[in-house]
């Protein structure tokens, strides 16, 4: 066991209000000089717009100085972990984002330029996003892809989009009408599934911690339109018999679709295709270094085969004899999202994804496997921690899912708990599980190969200190976070539509009203 | 609302003798004579500690809410060994060492309008407890019984214990659900066969999993699911046949959907969206379907219980002559997916009394949870 001890760690805490509550009237950030003769004469710059489409009324916006608006958001960029601490948030794939990307992505060349340009004066982005889809094909075995997705649960949508328009070329659109998937496949598969009008067969986990190939041969037949499925799962297990699960789906008559949101431990070991899948997904902004959660915006990237091909979203980048060219596929689906996608991600993903090479990215695998399993073995000494399946033999891939029951049956203590005090010691909560929990209490770490032994130790280190104080004082824990900005939340009101408010002018309208006739009272 | 703690009542009741005939293998505590042989037997009683167990987790509200129990091990024991300091139930007849002691006492708990009545004891002591209180109050059972069917048991002493703290503590991961009470038949257990019924719904307290960061939305629960299931269902069921709906609180949303109460505990059958026989035994139910038209007949059922267990257990009236003649293609079975998904392991028990029965309804069976959406699950014949 390390011998690391916790830091220290205090947040700054401003209790300062929401934006719309500072300012006051008249206040600007910049005053601008009066129109030149030329530009008054023009007009008002309202009158250009048609009549119905113009404001009654200016809106509310609050009226500030620039350095109160810089003041009140560096106040509250104190008052978070900044994303740059320990963050092992399971199934995301935490990885850093390196400056370099961030600098180049700020370019003119990649900041300034407008998707509605002439492709002509868009080849040098075009150019990265063709070599990058060689980069994925190479690492999936897929003959093409496509970035419009912004996100994994939008590139798991393209899939069933795609799906729909291959059973309609086909003419089985309306026999096939079931997608089959597993209970612990990430929640987006079932719910595009849906979403694109299936029907949803779930599977259950069975003996060894993913469902049988019975329960599989039980769910397919002739409305069988697609399988979509993680593997790894999310509690670091590998069904190693994905290779006949995708025969008898294809036997079946159904497209196989691999969800590989959990690439990071099997990049570069093995290819979906070669597994005999139609379709992949990668997702950038986890896997291949693309900033993610609060940092910025997302892309799924969708491969498939060259039959399936013809019904990707438009437009497709190719290769022409000058340069490259925006094309629409023969049967294309339409549009998962406005223009290419989120472009800039995708440079970031070639970026890293040259920075690393090959060789890089097969041996980052490898290191991810290894961090997890020096991980686990740490974390299971830690008292009141067990792991998901603990029967199950055998070393995890890149996560592995943990449970707090015992800790919770012992002190009353949950994991929602400790993972509100293990901000206290500065270090990102841990993601928990995706519903629904087959685990008490559960908690899914991922190391991945960015994170030094150092970083490691430390966030361990964190939950055997919480876990102690579990023990020790209940109470401590329960009543925590105690040195972070804001104290411990009452999530109910997230349940609760009287109350819940995300936009301001909803806030007013629920709390506002209220607060003011209790104010009466 | 979120309520603060203070102000509010708790009932103890502890059924001392539940669990001492499981000790040494006598299936059950129920009877004078399974008591005596069991006592002869060297059976020592746990019932008790296990629910001090439980009222630890209390200690911390101690000061808050004033806690009842009737004297000496039916709770006063108990409360004394975790540290509480009850009100003892006074003017209670001295114990008769049978059911009757559990349900005077719950009567008085009825009368002092307790927020929460924890019962120690088995599936014999949740059906005397829910024979008096219903649904008028929560109740949650600490497990110390032999036979636990019933879907309101803790899944330990400690967890039970910190459920109730909870909700005594107004916090706001308590919420309240139906469960089924069901009970066996100890004797015929003893001569080896099983036999259960279906005895009442109880409200019963459960900790939801806490509200996580917004990567996954909440599922919506199995209620908004499965009553959008129940009427799906009732729209597509073809006008001429048959629908016989097995027992429980998921199948009343399909008589509900059909506008009819019907029997929360029976078996009923419906036809063109009316009840046309309530409470239906076996042979109601073979002549139904005798008579049945060209719409046939289909079956729907739902896990009655905590154990998972789809015929054989509750719904016995839905016998294995009924199923053999429906056919297994013509069930349906409909169960909310968060209550799939705490079944460890993953499998739906069948016990109808015919292995051929048994032996047909068993592999995979796909159960229909949301409106579109089915799991897959594994049905296997019940082993003991």
């Amino acid at each position: 066991m390390s011998d690391v001890t916790p830091r220290e760690y205090h947040q700054a805490r401003w209790n300062e209000p929401v934006v719309m509550e500072l300012g006051a009237p008249g206040r600007r950030g910049i005053t601008f000089a009066a129109p030149e003769a030329e530009v008054a004469a023009v007009g008002p710059a309202a009158e250009l717009l048609p009549p119905a489409m113009r404001r009654k009324a200016l809106p509310l916006l609050p009226e500030m100085t620039e350095h109160d608006t810089l003041r009140h958001y560096v106040r509250l960029s104190q008052q978070v972990l900044g994303m740059v601490g320990i963050s092992l948030f399971g199934t995301c794939t935490m990885k850093y984002n390196p400056r370099l990307s961030e600098a180049l992505g700020l370019r003119p060349q990649m900041a300034e330029i407008h998707p509605l340009q002439d492709p002509a004066t868009l080849q040098g982005l075009l150019e990265i996003v063709w070599n990058f889809e060689q980069i994925l094909k190479a690492l999936s075995g897929m003959d093409r892809f496509t970035f419009q997705a912004a996100g994994g649960a939008d590139a798991a949508y393209t899939h069933v989009c795609v799906t729909r328009g291959w059973l309609e070329a086909t003419g089985q659109l309306g026999q096939r009408d079931e997608i089959v998937t597993s209970i612990q496949a990430h929640p987006c598969n079932p719910a595009t599934a849906a979403a694109g009008g299936f029907k949803v067969i779930s599977l259950p986990l069975e003996e060894g911690g993913y469902p049988s190939i019975e329960a599989l041969k039980a769910a397919i037949g002739p409305r069988t339109a697609a399988l979509m499925i993680n593997n790894p799962d999310d509690m670091g297990i590998y069904n190693p018999h994905m290779k006949e699960w995708v025969r008898l789906v294809k036997e079946a008559g159904g497209l196989a679709f691999y969800d590989h949101a959990n690439f990071n431990g099997v990049m570069g070991k093995i290819r979906a295709r070669d597994l005999g899948f139609d379709a992949c997904m990668f997702m950038l902004h986890k896997t291949f270094g693309g900033p993610k959660g609060g940092g910025g915006p997302a892309t799924g990237a969708y491969g498939c085969t060259e039959e399936l091909a013809r019904f990707l979203p438009k437009p497709m980048v190719n290769k022409t004899a000058s340069g490259f060219a925006l094309d629409i596929p023969e049967k294309s689906v339409g549009k998962v999202r406005e223009f290419m996608g989120n472009l800039h991600i995708v440079m970031r993903a070639y970026a890293w994804a040259r920075g690393m090479g090959a060789d890089g990215i097969n041996e980052a695998s490898d290191i991810s496997v290894l961090a997890n399993n020096y991980m686990e073995k740490e974390l299971l000494a830690v008292r009141g921690v067990s792991k998901s399946h603990p029967d199950i033999g055998g070393p995890r891939m890149e996560m592995t899912r943990y449970s707090l029951g015992t800790l919770k049956e012992e002190t009353g203590i949950g994991v929602g708990e400790v993972a509100n005090r293990m901000t206290d010691y500065g270090v990102d909560a841990p993601w928990l599980a995706h519903e629904p929990w087959h685990f008490p209490e559960p908690f899914t770490p991922e190391a991945g190969e960015l994170w030094s032994k150092e970083d490691i130790d430390t966030w361990v280190a964190v939950v055997r200190k919480v876990c102690e104080e579990a023990y020790a004082n209940p109470d401590l824990v329960k009543s925590a976070p105690h040195n972070a900005a804001i104290g411990k939340v009452q999530g109910e009101g997230c349940e609760d539509p009287a109350r819940w408010a995300t936009t301001w002018r909803a806030y007013l309208r629920k709390h506002r009203a209220a607060s003011q006739q209790q104010a009466a009272e | 609302m979120r309520r603060e703690a203070g102000g509010q009542k708790l009932g103890v009741v502890v059924n001392p003798i539940a669990g001492l005939g499981g000790r040494v293998g006598l299936k059950g505590t129920d009877g004078p004579e399974t008591l005596a042989r069991a006592r002869a037997l060297g059976a020592v009683p746990t019932a008790g500690p296990r629910c001090a167990l439980a009222l630890q987790s209390l200690a911390p509200l101690a000061d808050r809410i004033e806690i009842l129990v009737p004297p000496g091990p039916m709770g006063e024991e108990s409360a004394a060994a975790a540290g509480l300091r009850p009100r003892i139930l006074a003017g209670l007849p001295p114990p008769a060492g049978d059911g009757t002691d559990t349900r005077r006492a719950v009567a008085r708990f009825l009368e002092e309008k307790v927020d929460l009545l924890l019962f120690a004891g088995g599936d014999g002591t949740a059906r005397d407890v829910v024979g008096v209180v219903g649904t008028e109050i929560p109740i949650l059972g600490v497990p110390t019984g032999v036979k636990m069917h019933s879907a309101v048991f803790g899944t330990s002493p400690r967890a039970a214990g910190q459920t109730a703290a909870h909700l005594l503590a107004g916090e706001p991961v308590i919420r309240l659900r139906e469960a089924e009470v069901m009970d066996l038949d100890e004797e015929a257990l003893r001569q080896g066969r099983v036999s259960a019924s279906l005895y009442g719904i109880a409200r019963v307290p459960h900790a939801r999993g806490l509200v996580q960061a917004s990567k996954a939305g909440a599922r919506p629960d199995d209620e908004a699911a499965l009553d959008a299931l129940a009427r799906v269902i009732v729209r597509d069921w073809p006008a001429d046949r048959l629908m016989i709906l097995g027992c429980g609180t998921t199948t009343r949303r399909i008589r509900r959907a059909m506008g009819f109460e019907g029997t929360l505990l029976g078996v009923d059958v419906a036809l063109g969206g009316r009840l046309i026989a309530a409470d239906a035994n076996e042979a109601q139910l073979l002549r139904l379907l005798d008579r049945a038209g060209e719409g046939g007949a289909g079956i729907v059922a739902s896990v009655t219980g905590g154990q998972g267990f789809l015929f054989g257990r509750g719904n016995q009236q839905i016998s294995a002559e009924v199923i053999r003649r429906v056919g297994r293609d013509n069930i349906m079975v409909v169960t909310g997916a968060a209550k799939l998904a705490t079944l460890d392991p993953a499998v739906l028990h069948v016990d109808t009394g015919s292995a051929e029965v048994d032996a047909m309804l068993a592999g995979y069976m796909k159960i229909y949870t949301a409106p579109g959406q089915r799991m897959v699950m594994r049905v296997g014949a019940a082993t003991g």
